[in-house]
């Protein structure tokens, strides 16, 4: 039907990665429709009308096809409202991993095959290559180190990294601004969104208040590692493992949050040692392969998106979940944070940070 | 680049329409003959004033108005915002001064949203519902006005399902209660008729684009007497109604497009209606799972409007224009917010439903061929996006 290279959808957030992505496609002679995906509705900042505009021009410019897909009412259901009860149940949620899996590599996906695309494209930087003798996918850390998000893609399966392209993957950001500059792309300066898109002002705890009004926790204990009472606080959704300030008690040494007890509706707070971890329990595990590598797995474990990794081992339970175990004490590990594994530049598999014990 | 027979096809009538040549060369004529202002007294001014007037005669003639009664405008909003916020001031210090409103649910945002500012402002008003067939119930405009002097704002037809509402009982019974109506007619003008002089309609909006003009003008009908404040202030243009020197192509395009439906409209309507009855047996023939919204014989003829059960209407949209086809989610303006149609819900379709409806609107340049090419297109779409949104 038509003399063009095969068609693929890129998700266009209106941002310098997705531009670029989106134009080194039409380089390789294929037919790219950009899609932005209205997600987060008016109160964020990214994922905006506003920010399809922006898309829009830049699709203008490449001469490529542009529609914009509403999923405000499931990335309501199935990213946000998850994210305020994480906080209630006394964890530390990390939206973005959700939002890549459900949104960018299900609905998206969706959405492509609807328009005759077998494959979605996003600016990520990662990479996925395809094993020649095992014909598997791998998933490796983007070349640029700095900004690597393989973290955020821990949980894609096979299925879905075979139908995803990376195009950022082998450049790093610098050379991605240029490129972007060089095609007079309208967002090549655009500044870079860090904080969670739908968190105004980096203000968890107001979303967690405006979603679930009626289940906040109210005023509880902060208690200290030997069990006293040191201070009272006005919700644990206000708080994380490893936070510092605001905990509004003096105990004459550094204090950080050490754990949240939601059932007591309790913040434990103590001392920089008391903060470390040797020891973590993992749930709802992934692994790129499909199954657990033979054990033992050994790697670098990434507790959050900027954590280096610690060396651990980790020992698959038959009922799924992981036990983890560090090299050395990890500091902060926070229950409901992805804990990533990592063999050289590799995504091995990870999970979700149920517990940790020193 | 494409070596269809079918460069584009263009479905989208109720948003926009192509210009009709003989409107685009009354156009032309306007741009290139006339350097002078309307309201100068020279040479000039005078020939350009002549040529206003003209298409206010050609607009006044296709509703049976007098030319005094137009008020040419920038398109159906501008006209719908000063009939309405122009009423409830201008009528302030007359005795039937407009207190209460009265609407429909369904109307253009046009309509609802300077009648929503209206009411922050202490306008009271009844929005009237609607029934699963879209039309509103006329008992239920009775009681609404039986307390007292309002103005009634009421579509003449609609802009997503092409339903009719009654407009010569709503006239009726509006002015038996002595109260002021205003009638969006812009989606039904030149295909409906409609006689100023036998229904009694105080305001009537009407827009050259959706009728083979030029985007960007517009008219608003006031009645003799009716009292209207203007929005726009600033010069004695269009009888004190709308300051500004007005779009001479606009309005020239529009009188050029009302002169067109006078002559055209009826046999256009038809031609249209046999169209869209082609596309609608085509679809139900060929496509499981699909309901019709909005389907009256009365009904604007150019408009169909359709739900294909589990497909997003947006999937549907854009897979369409991939092939080169252009249809709509609904208005416009729902189009660029993505809520599910307003007018739907109303008619009591659920949202997750609502987002399944398409609208396809037939116009200048559709033809049998275009409506079968379409109709070849359609089951393996919808089919394919069934199937997309399966296990992968």
């Amino acid at each position: 039907m038509s003399a063009r290279g095969a068609r693929v959808v890129v998700a266009m957030s209106g941002g310098v990665d997705s531009s670029v992505a989106a134009a080194l496609l039409v380089e390789q002679g294929l037919e790219v429709i950009g899609v932005t995906m209205h997600l987060a509705g008016g109160a964020s900042r990214c994922c905006s009308l506003d920010d399809a505009d922006d898309a829009r021009r830049v699709a203008d410019r490449l001469g490529i096809r542009f529609y914009v897909a509403n999923y405000t009412d499931a990335f309501r259901a199935e990213v946000i409202e998850p994210f305020a009860d994480a906080y209630l149940a006394g964890r530390t949620p990390i939206p973005c991993v959700a939002c890549n899996r459900r949104f960018k590599f299900r609905h998206l996906l969706e959405r492509a095959r609807a328009l005759g695309a077998e494959a979605v494209a996003t600016g990520h930087y990662a990479r996925n290559v395809r094993d020649p003798e095992t014909c598997r996918w791998r998933l490796l850390r983007g070349r640029d180190a700095t900004k690597d998000q393989s973290y955020f893609l821990f949980d894609l399966d096979q299925e879905q990294l075979a139908r995803v392209r990376f195009p950022l993957g082998e450049l790093t950001k610098e050379e991605v601004r240029a490129r972007a500059r060089a095609l007079g792309l309208a967002t090549a300066d655009k500044p870079e969104s860090q904080e969670i898109c739908f968190v105004p002002d980096g203000d968890y705890a107001a979303v967690v208040e405006r979603l679930r009004p009626g289940a906040l926790p109210g005023e509880g204990e902060i208690v200290d590692g030997a069990g006293r009472v040191v201070g009272r606080h006005r919700g644990i959704h206000r708080f994380t493992v490893g936070q510092r300030r605001g905990l509004g008690v003096a105990l004459g040494r550094r204090t950080f949050v050490t754990g949240l007890d939601a059932a007591a509706n309790r913040v434990h707070v103590g001392t920089q040692e008391e903060l470390h971890a040797a020891r973590a329990v993992l749930e709802g595990a992934t692994w790129i392969d499909g199954a657990p590598p033979a054990p033992p797995v050994r790697g670098l474990l990434r507790i959050r998106h900027r954590h280096e990794g610690a060396s651990a081992t980790l020992l698959p339970r038959p009922d799924g979940d992981v036990d983890v175990r560090f090299d050395a004490p990890v500091r902060a590990v926070s229950p409901g944070q992805a804990a990533v594994l990592y063999v050289g530049d590799e995504v091995v598999g990870g999970g979700w940070i149920r517990s940790s014990a020193p | 680049m494409d070596s269809s027979p079918f460069p584009r096809i263009y479905l989208d009538h109720c948003a926009s329409t192509p210009l009709d040549p003989e409107v685009e060369e009354a156009c032309i004529r306007a741009l290139r003959d006339h350097a002078g202002n309307p309201s100068s007294l020279h040479a000039e001014g005078a020939a350009a004033r002549s040529a206003l007037e003209q298409a206010r005669e050609q607009v006044a003639a296709l509703i049976g108005a007098r030319p005094d009664e137009i008020v040419f405008t920038s398109g159906a909003t501008e006209s719908n915002g000063l009939a309405l916020h122009g009423l409830v001031r201008g009528s302030a210090e007359a005795a039937g001064a407009a207190r209460r409103a009265v609407t429909s649910a369904v109307e253009h945002p046009s309509v609802a949203e300077p009648l929503a500012a209206l009411e922050d402002d202490g306008l009271e008003i009844t929005r009237l519902a609607v029934g699963a067939d879209g039309r509103l119930d006329l008992a239920s405009l009775e009681a609404a006005l039986r307390d007292g002097p309002a103005l009634v704002s009421i579509q003449h037809a609609n802009h997503e399902t092409g339903v009719r509402q009654p407009l010569a009982a709503i006239a009726a019974s509006a002015k038996q209660r002595g109260a002021w109506l205003h009638s969006d007619a812009s989606q039904a003008l030149g295909r409906l008729p409609i006689d100023v002089g036998s229904v009694a309609v105080d305001l009537l909006s009407g827009s050259a684009h959706k009728l083979n003009g030029p985007k960007g003008a517009g008219f608003l009908y006031v009645r003799r007497g009716v009292p209207l404040a203007p929005l726009l202030r600033g010069g004695p243009q269009e009888r004190r109604r709308r300051a500004g020197t007005p779009s001479l192509v606009g309005a020239v395009g529009l009188g050029a497009a009302c002169a067109l439906a006078r002559r055209e409209g009826a046999r256009r309507a038809a031609e249209s209606a046999r169209l869209r009855d082609r596309l609608w047996e085509g679809i139900v023939a060929k496509v499981p799972g699909v309901v019709r919204h909005g389907a009256a014989t009365d009904a604007l003829p150019h408009v169909l409007n359709v739900e294909f059960r589990d497909v997003a209407g947006e999937a549907l949209l854009a897979a369409l224009d991939l092939e080169g086809v252009a249809v709509s989610t609904g208005a416009a303006c729902s189009s660029g917010s993505l809520e599910p149609s307003p007018v739907l819900l109303a008619m009591g379709v659920p949202p997750a439903r609502a987002r399944c409806a398409i609208r396809l609107s037939v116009g200048l340049g559709v033809d049998d061929a275009k409506v079968d090419h379409v109709l070849t297109l359609l089951p393996d779409l919808v089919a394919r996006i069934r199937a997309a949104a399966g296990p992968a």
